[in-house]
């Protein structure tokens, strides 16, 4: 352990190596590492940024969502009442043509029958005015006697 | 040591081994007019070694994903930042980060040239015919005192400076002067002596505990080299096992030194940033 000249040239040496880092090893490797940590740093603020644009989405949809099920729900709600107001409707018209066509088949059906007992009365008429002809045996005036079987007639 | 002609005698072995190549036989326990050259040919090798691995990174270096080994730099550079950071929160610290920086990993490659094998080098000149002309070397910078002064010498440098940047060179005399004890004038003598030990203490301490730890770990690797020199197969086997232990141990030491070089480097210069 004797010192001599060597401590001075260690001393110069140390200089030079710190001098050195510090000009070319130090400056550019610091620079990196805040460019990197700023670098990190935009990517966890980005990150972070689309989560909760995300998330905006998110609740945009479900509401959308939300608001077209409504409308879904309303338009069938709308559609049934109408589906229900058309079969009332067609079933009103069908019962009004249920009754206008009893009604004119039971027309059809008195004209018939008024028809059929007028053809009936005429024939009953005839045949009392021939029995009576025949009872009779005379000829009866058909003219003379039209009151009287009128009346008959009207009596059957 | 050439593998030689008549082996040595243990005393001879380690006194060889300890001995620096030197300009010049040092007769005093202090002398200007001699060098050695393996203590600066092994410290500034070391210190290109630091330079190349520091710049491949910072050549590297981008914003962009690191690789392990720009990572592993990266690291040991944030590490310093913060270190620094802590310990000089306010002031410029341009110079003092990268500084300790470059100490930390100078320190360690130096520190670590004692895990070569003690007698390789000795070899290799034999193997290369260097040995003509280098019958002594000592690889380890840090265990010679003179590489540990010197960067302790440049400390000091170091808080002198900044103790005058910072205070002003009438506010460090008047520190010097009226620090810790007070004004009072019949205080001005004790108080510069103390400021004096204190930068000496400061100095020498930073400079010879590295040293000391260094040489240590250098001998003890000597003295385990020398059991496998005797030949005595067991002994051998004590060689390798003591080695190994040793080198293990010598890890934490290397890589702890050049940590708390780096750190105390780091404090002081941050006490000369303090007034008192």
């Amino acid at each position: 352990m004797n010192l001599n000249a060597t401590f001075i040239a260690q001393l110069i040496v140390f200089f030079v190596l710190a001098w050195v880092t510090m000009t070319y090893v130090w400056p550019p490797i610091m620079k990196a590492l805040d460019e990197r940590a700023a670098k990190i740093a935009d990517g966890l603020a980005a990150a972070d940024r689309g989560k909760a644009e995300l998330a905006e989405a998110n609740k945009r949809v479900e509401a959308e969502l939300a608001k077209s099920r409504a409308e879904n729900q309303a338009r069938m709600a709308d559609a049934e009442k109408q589906a229900a107001h058309l079969i009332e409707e067609a079933k009103k018209a069908a019962e009004a043509e249920k009754a206008r066509i009893l009604a004119q088949a039971k027309a059809e059906a008195e004209q018939e029958a008024q028809r059929a007992k007028d053809a009936l009365r005429n024939a009953v008429a005839e045949l009392a005015v021939r029995g009576a002809e025949q009872i009779l045996r005379r000829e009866i005036n058909a003219q003379a006697h039209a009151d009287l079987l009128g009346q008959l007639k009207a009596q059957l | 040591m050439a593998a030689g002609a008549e082996a040595p005698t243990s005393s001879e072995y380690i006194v060889h081994h300890l001995q620096h190549l030197q300009s010049a036989k040092q007769g005093f326990i202090i002398d200007m007019s001699v060098v050695n050259w393996d203590t600066i040919f092994w410290s500034i090798a070391m210190g290109l070694v630091t330079l190349f691995v520091l710049m491949k990174a910072a050549s590297k270096a981008s914003s962009g994903v690191p690789g392990r080994f720009q990572a592993a730099i990266e690291i040991l550079v944030e590490m310093v930042e913060s270190q620094s950071k802590g310990i000089i929160p306010h002031g410029d610290r341009s110079f003092i980060a990268p500084l300790a920086l470059t100490v930390f990993v100078w320190v360690f490659f130096m520190n670590s040239l004692d895990f070569l094998p003690v007698d390789l080098p000795h070899y290799i000149f034999a193997w290369t015919g260097l040995d003509h002309y280098i019958h002594y070397h000592r690889i380890v910078p840090t265990a010679d005192l003179n590489g540990t002064i010197g960067m302790s010498l440049g400390v000091l440098v170091l808080m002198l400076y900044y103790n005058v940047k910072i205070k002003g060179a009438g506010g460090f005399v008047h520190e010097l002067f009226c620090a810790p004890f007070g004004a009072h004038p019949a205080l001005w003598v004790p108080n510069f002596a103390l400021n004096l030990i204190e930068f000496a203490a400061k100095t020498v301490s930073l400079g010879m505990r590295l040293f000391g730890n260094m040489f240590a770990g250098e001998l003890i690797f000597l003295l385990i080299a020398l059991l496998g020199a005797t030949g005595v197969w067991w002994l051998w086997g004590m060689h390798l096992v003591a080695g190994a232990i040793w080198a293990i141990f010598h890890i934490l030491i290397v890589v702890l030194q050049a940590f708390i070089f780096m750190m105390l480097t780091l404090v002081y210069l941050g006490q000369a940033h303090e007034g008192h």
